[in-house]
């Protein structure tokens, strides 16, 4: 009997019992009063969430639907604040991550307005990943928690930042390319149905104009600098127009979570959607200063309205993505360096504040 | 693991901004910081880059407390008809400031 | 204000060593950008770089002028060796660590509010206004210099000892912070800038105050040898920090960046 009990009560996707055999053996063994009881609990507990569930979600759809905005305390299912904790937490790994490659001239800037520049670019991309880390606390997770997922590789953050910086050309086609992609990405984000989520993309959104800028006007220069200058820049865009196509995820009948992410207003627009959007608005800059885009398909179609593209080289992207990038594993190894050797000075000021009682109530 | 477990993390404090004299504080977000004086200074840093705050709160986030979505009805309906509360509720001569 | 030749010199003798100081120290800073204990200080140290950046920016700037040869900031900051570069020894010495960097950023601290509040009664005019906005920068590096050398001073037993480590290692390029040599001396003289004597005991006293709270102590005053960076003498790193500093405008002369 408790055989058949257990069986019914982990049929948990069934709200009532169809099957015939089942109904009648049930209605023998409701006569039996231990089982009534066991019964009637599993219809109150199990069965009678599952309906609350149910109303409480369609109840959540209608809000989405009708443009309301999600907030940390309001009810949402689980679905939705896995799948924001997943997303929202890459986004925030790929701006902490993101930091490094162009960390990586800094100190080589050729001059002092530019090492100024970039200094305060990287430096907002250290904001920009707080911003993100904090919203993504609401939802009940600790920093701490995703900085670990990261460090032990568990966490994606945007493949692009496993790409090397190898030339001063690389700083102007990054802001161009790399932070004109995510701001494509980011001015529809920051219309999700998540508030947090939203209010820390308008931030975003507003600062990364300034990266954006700043990078074209690298370009613009080195384009029409010195020869020498000219060939930097031009082989910087060789290798990062691709990997800047690649930032906008699969296609979309590949994108696993699109479909979900976009019934629930977490996405607005599709990952195809958005990367003919980047196409078109980057080919005509990219004419203006005179650069080719490595693709011998880019070509206007009149029908359209928009620039045809060739494919992207997905097997490098999934490649990339598993890991094996030029610099995956120096990207995660400089985290983690990082992350061991703060832990002293962490745990100092923690000592420091226990001594001087300084945080009695928290 | 252990290691790692050892490894707490600083409280997290909300940060409130005031961007102009008389102005109200308002949410900016939050930062994780062993205590006040920290809190501030991160703060500062993370929500003042641009010039953006002549005045500054931090509150360490345990410390506040909110209403739940369900309160709602109870909590803020009763206000909504009372609309002599408002002064559109008044009729008075037209031209008069 | 008509300077004679003299003076003149002095005085952009005077700058380049104002200059050098935070352009050495924030570059220093800069390369802990992404490598920070948390991401909160990732911000706090690369905000102190720029200011100090961007002050050397604008010192270098003014020197330039005083000159009068028509060399830029830039042409200061990237075309000179390092036997021509006159910043203190502390600001070109490594990070190593978090406790040297905070260390050596106090000593700096302290010392670069006592001569910038100095400076802001200057009758350069230029000079006396690049003091005072510099100075509300470092009043607020030193505030944050000074809470952190107090958490890793007093915080752990592994900290402390880091950091008193790191300041018996640092405390041998103070010394020369407060030597008064003929330059200086010319410039006091003619009024140019502010009497400096007494420096020393005022940045004594605030280090000493600090320290005892900070559970650290001073290392043995047996600092009988002046560096002799401000005439160009420096330790062997200041040759690797220019090294990648200058490369890139180095290697394409005449380039537009």
């Amino acid at each position: 009997m408790i055989i058949v009990f257990l069986k019914v009560i982990n049929n948990k996707d069934r709200f009532f019992i169809n099957n015939k055999i089942e109904k009648q053996i049930i209605g023998i063994l409701l006569d039996v009063d231990w089982f009534k009881l066991l019964y009637y609990i599993y219809l109150e507990i199990i069965v009678g969430d599952k309906m609350e569930d149910e109303k409480k979600l369609s109840e959540f759809q209608r809000r989405i639907n009708s443009g309301e905005v999600i907030e940390p305390k309001d009810w949402m299912p689980e679905r939705y604040r896995k799948q924001l904790i997943r997303m929202m937490g890459q986004h925030a790994h790929s701006e902490y991550v993101g930091m490094l490659p162009e960390a990586n001239w800094i100190t080589r800037a050729p001059s002092l307005r530019r090492k100024l520049i970039l200094l305060a670019k990287v430096q907002d991309e250290a904001g920009h990943g707080l911003y993100l880390y904090s919203a993504t606390e609401t939802l009940g997770v600790d920093r701490k928690d995703l900085l670990e997922q990261l460090l032990e590789g568990k966490a994606k953050y945007s493949s692009i930042f496993n790409y090397p910086t190898l030339s001063w050309a690389d700083m102007g086609v990054i802001g161009w390319l790399v932070d004109g992609a995510a701001i494509v990405n980011q001015t529809v984000l920051a219309k999700s149905s998540y508030g947090p989520y939203s209010r820390a993309m308008v931030r975003i959104c507003k600062e990364e104009n300034f990266h954006k800028k700043q990078g074209y006007e690298i370009v613009a220069t080195l384009a029409k600098g010195t020869p020498e200058q000219k060939k930097m820049v031009q082989d910087s865009v060789n290798r990062f127009w691709w990997p800047a196509l690649m930032m906008f995820g699969p296609h979309d009948k590949e994108s696993p979570n699109s479909a979900e992410l976009m019934r629930w207003k977490v996405k607005l627009k599709s990952n195809d959607e958005l990367r003919q959007r980047f196409v078109d608005l980057t080919v005509p800059q990219a004419r203006a200063v005179g650069l080719t885009l490595p693709d011998p398909e880019l070509k206007y179609n009149k029908e359209r309205r928009s620039w045809d593209f060739g494919e992207i080289n997905w097997d490098e992207f999934y490649n990339v993505i598993k890991g094996n990038g030029p610099m995956n594993k120096e990207r995660i190894k400089a985290r983690k360096e990082a992350h061991e050797n703060g832990a002293w000075v962490r745990e100092a000021a923690e000592a420091y504040a226990a001594k001087h009682k300084i945080n009695r109530k928290i | 693991m252990s290691e790692k477990n050892k490894d707490s993390q600083w409280p997290l404090w909300e940060v409130f901004v005031q961007s102009e004299q008389g102005g109200p504080h308002i949410h900016a977000g939050s930062v994780h910081a062993p205590d006040p004086e920290m809190a501030l200074q991160n703060a500062r840093d993370v929500y003042s880059r641009r010039n953006e705050a002549i005045s500054l709160w931090v509150v360490p986030s345990v410390s506040i407390t909110a209403t739940m979505p369900s309160d709602q009805g109870p909590f803020f309906d009763p206000a909504s008809d009372k609309i002599y509360r408002h002064p559109q509720f008044y009729h008075v001569p037209k031209g008069l400031k | 204000m008509k300077l004679d030749n003299n003076v003149k010199n002095a005085l952009f003798e005077f700058l380049l060593r104002m200059g050098d100081d935070r352009l050495i120290l924030g570059h220093r800073l800069s390369e802990w950008c992404g490598h920070a204990p948390v991401i909160e200080e990732d911000i706090a140290l690369g905000n102190i770089a720029l200011d100090l950046i961007g002050q050397a920016s604008a010192f270098l700037n003014f020197a330039a002028g005083v000159e009068g040869k028509g060399r830029t900031e830039d042409d200061l900051a990237y075309f000179r060796n390092e036997t021509e570069f006159k910043n203190l020894q502390l600001v070109e010495q490594p990070n190593v660590d978090f406790a040297h960097t905070i260390v050596r950023q106090y000593f700096f601290d302290v010392y670069s509010n006592l001569v910038l509040t100095n400076l802001t009664s200057c009758p350069v005019n230029e000079l006396a206004g690049m003091a005072s906005k510099s100075l509300k920068e470092s009043k607020y590096h030193l505030r944050h210099s000074k809470q952190w050398l107090l958490r890793l001073g007093d915080g752990t037993d592994l900290s402390n000892e880091k950091t008193q480590n790191a300041v018996n290692n640092l405390w041998r390029f103070t010394k020369e912070i407060f030597d008064i040599d003929e330059t200086e001396k010319l410039l006091i003289e003619k009024g140019i800038v502010p009497e400096m004597s007494g420096f020393r005991e005022k940045w004594l006293d605030s280090i000493n105050k600090t320290f005892m709270e900070a559970k650290l102590k001073l290392p043995e005053d047996n600092l009988d040898f002046s560096a002799g960076s401000r005439n160009g003498f420096h330790t062997e790193h200041l040759g690797h920090l220019l090294a990648e500093m200058q490369i890139l405008a180095r290697s394409y002369p005449g380039a537009k960046w």
